[in-house]
């Protein structure tokens, strides 16, 4: 990835989402340039699954660990923020208490979770939108790479992982809503969300982590830390064997990967209104990483091209043949791994096909 | 002739009776309730075939007496002589007197009806009535209980009796000592929840019954917590084997050859909407079929899954041999597709999938019940890795799989068609995914999602197992599915799956190579 073409995705993100805003707030709604507000939020949405899709890549791309967890850290970073809002709604709820969440006094509870302790500080949110898919992933990662857990196994028990926490937020006494889990928010930060300039501004404020995300991503894989742990993707063995500690180089890039998919999860909540335990599936998982795939694995800038790609065809196929979407996605899968290895920038790039693990 | 001998006993052994009965008839008019129950009561022992309408007819508050001292009924169609059963024409209703009931009577008359059906002429009416009895615990239905004894010629049915009067024995306040502890016996050796909510019951007797009591209490309670280890046990070992169905395909497929086939489970759901379809065609042509439809289902099961199975291995997953990764995502991707294909062939709900009779029911075995249809699967498990193993190791395609397996250039050299074996092994492990397929439509809900719901502890079973071992697949079906029934009563089901989860999570971690890690160059592929 060139420094040309890093300014021009920066420029790409960073200008589409400011044009999208002014469009949205300054064009009159009879205009032919006005940009509807389910637009905005649409490419918010899209740009919080390119922040996963960059997350995903930086561990998958770069140090070779295919993660069929990583929508866990995205949905972890989801409730926190989740969390805040709820307790922004107040006394606007349904049953009017001004502490409980409207599905607590639903189910009789007397009074807040311990663990629902300060989030209605949103700088306290933020950091648990930070703090706990990184010590999951902090722990989670420790354990598999110190007993050398590679390959197709990680994927395996990362999609366990991800599997276990499915069923745990399905709970109705773990205190996440059930099966509905959190939804109905009224404000952020003292701003409603239902108005069009909150909408435009969590567009921007997206593009401005995404861009952010980038540069430090960028950054990282072509410092002198990016080529060990390409060289631990490449051959981890002989890596180790030069001296390297490839399991802390992992652990770094997976911790530094659930982080980045928290902020994403924590931006992505706001704009789609619902965070409920389906974003734990094992299916969410594993279509970021098509993401990344059809985009060019091991590229960033492929994965969020990718990312947004993909979403923007299953807008447009959910819209009109809803029942041909799998039949879409699956043949994606089957063809992007059969024809694609490099994805999509590889078609413009003719580099010589890596060795995977 | 039979029916003239039949009537010719029956009024031989009624006209004693209608003649010693003649006084608790009587007492039934008296204005004593004392007398009215104590007519009740010899009523019921009587034998006298009038005694059931008589004292229905008390039961309904339909029994009269008239000044002459006879009784009637009051029935639909005028009245009816107590005694005799026969019509009575020209009754004065204002003469008659209703036979008074109080809160005594009617226990009395409870009891008699309790204990007038241990003398019904079938067995089973005389084995309900005792366990009544065992329920009601009356002790004015001794007599009736101890006569019932005497007279009783099924010996099943007199054990039940005998607890019935231990019971009733031990609510009696004239009993000896010697006697309830005798009861308090008998009951110990019935055991059960009845048995033990009985004996907890037994604290204000005497000393020595309520000791004897809390023994038998303490000692029905421990045989209670055994019986449920046994259960969960049971339990446990129908759940592994409902696991091994699952994974058994998958430890040819990711064990043996390394391929990850995320599309294993949509092979067993394939399997079990083949077995809807047998059904369906069953019911439309041949009804009478229907009993043997899994037979017919279970080896075109294996055909249609397996087939598909080696129509993905050539189409798709020879191209990705060696990128294990790439495969995970492209048999994802189909997975996907199947999944679609069968919701638009069949439609998004669950489908219907019969049992046969052979399959419903359950049996008792001591003090845990087992459900046929999970006794099947139970069997039809050890039966499908009996042929697995038999395949791999007697059959010639066993012995080329192994050699393939093993050192794929020799296996080449020496002249086996490796790619061809490729196909096979990956179309018997799908195969298998079918067959298993037939065994899950009996116990889960035929739905294009039925796979899904599968993979994810199939690809645990086999890495817990140890990678490319079939009896370690066994052994981690069985204990995962063991583990995970004894988990589920201390911390609730979806918390047991959880923790079980998460067991295994850190498991691998310890041994990433799974219990019983194979030894040797192959591991480090």
């Amino acid at each position: 990835m060139s420094r040309l073409s890093l300014s021009l995705s920066l420029l790409v993100i960073l200008g589409g989402a400011a044009l999208l805003a002014v469009l949205n707030l300054a064009a009159p709604p009879s205009s032919a340039f006005h940009v509807s507000t389910y637009v905005v939020s649409l490419a918010g949405k899209y740009l919080c699954f390119a922040i996963l899709a960059l997350a995903l890549d930086l561990v998958w791309g770069f140090a070779g660990i295919l993660s069929l967890g990583h929508a866990a850290f995205f949905a972890l970073g989801g409730y926190a923020m989740g969390m805040y809002l709820m307790r922004q709604i107040g006394t606007r709820g349904v049953y009017g208490n001004a502490v409980l969440p409207d599905f607590m006094v639903f189910l009789n509870w007397q009074e807040l979770p311990w663990y629902w302790m300060g989030f209605d500080n949103p700088g306290f949110a933020i950091l648990m939108a930070l703090a706990v898919p990184g010590v999951l992933a902090l722990v989670f990662g420790w354990l598999a790479f110190r007993s050398r857990v590679s390959g197709v196994y990680l994927s395996i028990i990362t999609q366990a992982l991800t599997y276990a926490l499915l069923l745990a937020f399905f709970r109705n006494d773990m205190g996440f809503g059930g099966n509905n889990g959190l939804t109905d928010f009224k404000d952020i930060v003292g701003l409603d969300l239902h108005l069009d300039s909150t909408r435009s501004g969590l567009l921007l404020l997206t593009a401005a982590v995404l861009a952010l995300q980038l540069m430090v991503a960028r950054f990282l894989v072509t410092s002198r830390f990016g080529k060990v742990l390409i060289a631990v993707r490449d051959t981890e063995s002989r890596t180790r064997f030069l001296g390297y500690r490839p399991e802390r180089y992992k652990l770094f890039v997976f911790v530094l990967s659930a982080v980045m998919c928290g902020i994403g999860g924590a931006l992505y909540v706001p704009q789609i209104g619902i965070i409920n335990p389906s974003e734990f599936s094992p299916a969410n998982s594993i279509e970021a990483v098509i993401w990344v795939a059809v985009g060019g694995r091991g590229t960033l800038i492929g994965a969020i091209l990718g990312a947004i790609l993909v979403n923007f065809g299953k807008t447009i196929f959910t819209g009109i043949l809803p029942e041909l979407w799998l039949f879409a996605l699956g043949a994606l899968f089957i063809l992007v791994t059969l024809l694609l290895p490099n994805g999509v920038l590889g078609l413009f790039a003719r580099r010589k096909p890596e060795k995977s693990q | 002739m039979n029916f003239l001998r039949t009537c010719l006993v029956l009024i031989l052994l009624t006209a004693p009776a209608m003649a010693q009965s003649e006084d608790a008839f009587t007492g039934l008019g008296s204005n004593d309730f004392d007398a009215i129950g104590a007519a009740i009561t010899a009523l019921a022992l009587s034998g006298d075939k009038q005694a059931s309408p008589t004292i229905h007819a008390i039961h309904d508050e339909t029994l009269y007496a008239a000044p002459d001292g006879s009784l009637l009924i009051k029935a639909d169609a005028g009245y009816v002589d107590a005694r005799t059963g026969a019509p009575v024409a020209d009754v004065v209703e204002d003469d008659l007197i209703a036979v008074r009931v109080n809160n005594k009577v009617r226990r009395a008359v409870d009891a008699a009806l309790g204990s007038l059906d241990l003398f019904a002429a079938t067995p089973d009416i005389r084995r309900k009535a005792a366990a009544a009895v065992f329920l009601s615990r009356d002790p004015a239905i001794l007599p009736a209980l101890a006569k019932a004894i005497a007279g009783e010629t099924n010996d099943s049915v007199r054990v039940v009796i005998r607890q019935a009067q231990a019971a009733s024995q031990l609510a009696n306040p004239d009993a000896t000592e010697a006697e309830q502890l005798a009861a308090v016996a008998i009951i110990r050796a019935k055991g059960g929840l009845e048995a033990q909510s009985l004996l907890g019951s037994l604290r204000d007797q005497t000393p020595a019954v309520a000791n004897a009591a809390g023994e038998a209490l303490t000692a029905l309670a421990r045989l209670q917590q055994l019986w449920s280890l046994v259960q969960s046990v049971i339990y446990g070992l129908s759940l592994g084997s409902v696991l091994l169905l699952a994974a058994a395909g998958l430890a040819i497929t990711f064990g043996v050859m390394g391929v990850i086939n995320m599309a294993h489970g949509e092979m067993v759901m394939i399997g079990a909407y083949t077995t809807f379809v047998v059904q369906e065609v069953i019911r439309a042509r041949a009804p009478w079929l229907f009993e043997a439809s899994l037979f017919i289902a279970v080896p075109l099961a294996f055909l249609v899954s397996g087939g598909i199975g080696i129509v993905i291995e050539r189409g798709l997953i020879r191209f990705l041999y060696g990128r294990p990764l790439e495969t995970l995502l492209a048999t994802w991707g189909l997975s996907l597709v199947l999944q679609q294909a069968v919701r638009s062939l069949f439609g998004a709900n669950n489908r219907d999938v019969g049992t046969p009779k052979w399959m419903s029911g359950a049996t008792e075995w001591g003090g845990v019940t087992v459900t046929y249809n999970r006794l099947t699967i139970v069997v039809f498990a050890v039966l499908v890795l009996a042929a697995l193993l038999a395949v791999l190791r007697y059959t010639a395609l066993g012995l080329r799989m192994r050699a393939v397996t093993q050192n794929r250039r020799m296996a080449a050299a020496m002249g086996i068609r490796t790619p061809w074996i490729d196909a096979l092994t990956f179309g018997l492990g799908s195969g298998i995914a079918g067959m298993a397929g037939v065994a899950l439509s009996q116990i889960d809900n035929v739905s294009p999602n039925l796979g899904q719901g599968y993979i994810i502890d199939s690809f645990m079973v086999v890495v817990f197992g140890g990678v490319g071992n079939l009896w370690g697949t066994v052994v981690s079906a069985l204990t995962l599915g063991i583990v995970n029934k004894f988990l589920e009563p201390i911390a609730g089901a979806v918390l047991g799956k959880i923790l079980v989860l998460v067991l295994l999570i850190l498991f691998i971690q310890r041994k990433p190579r799974g219990m019983f890690p194979l030894k040797g160059r192959a591991v480090e592929q």
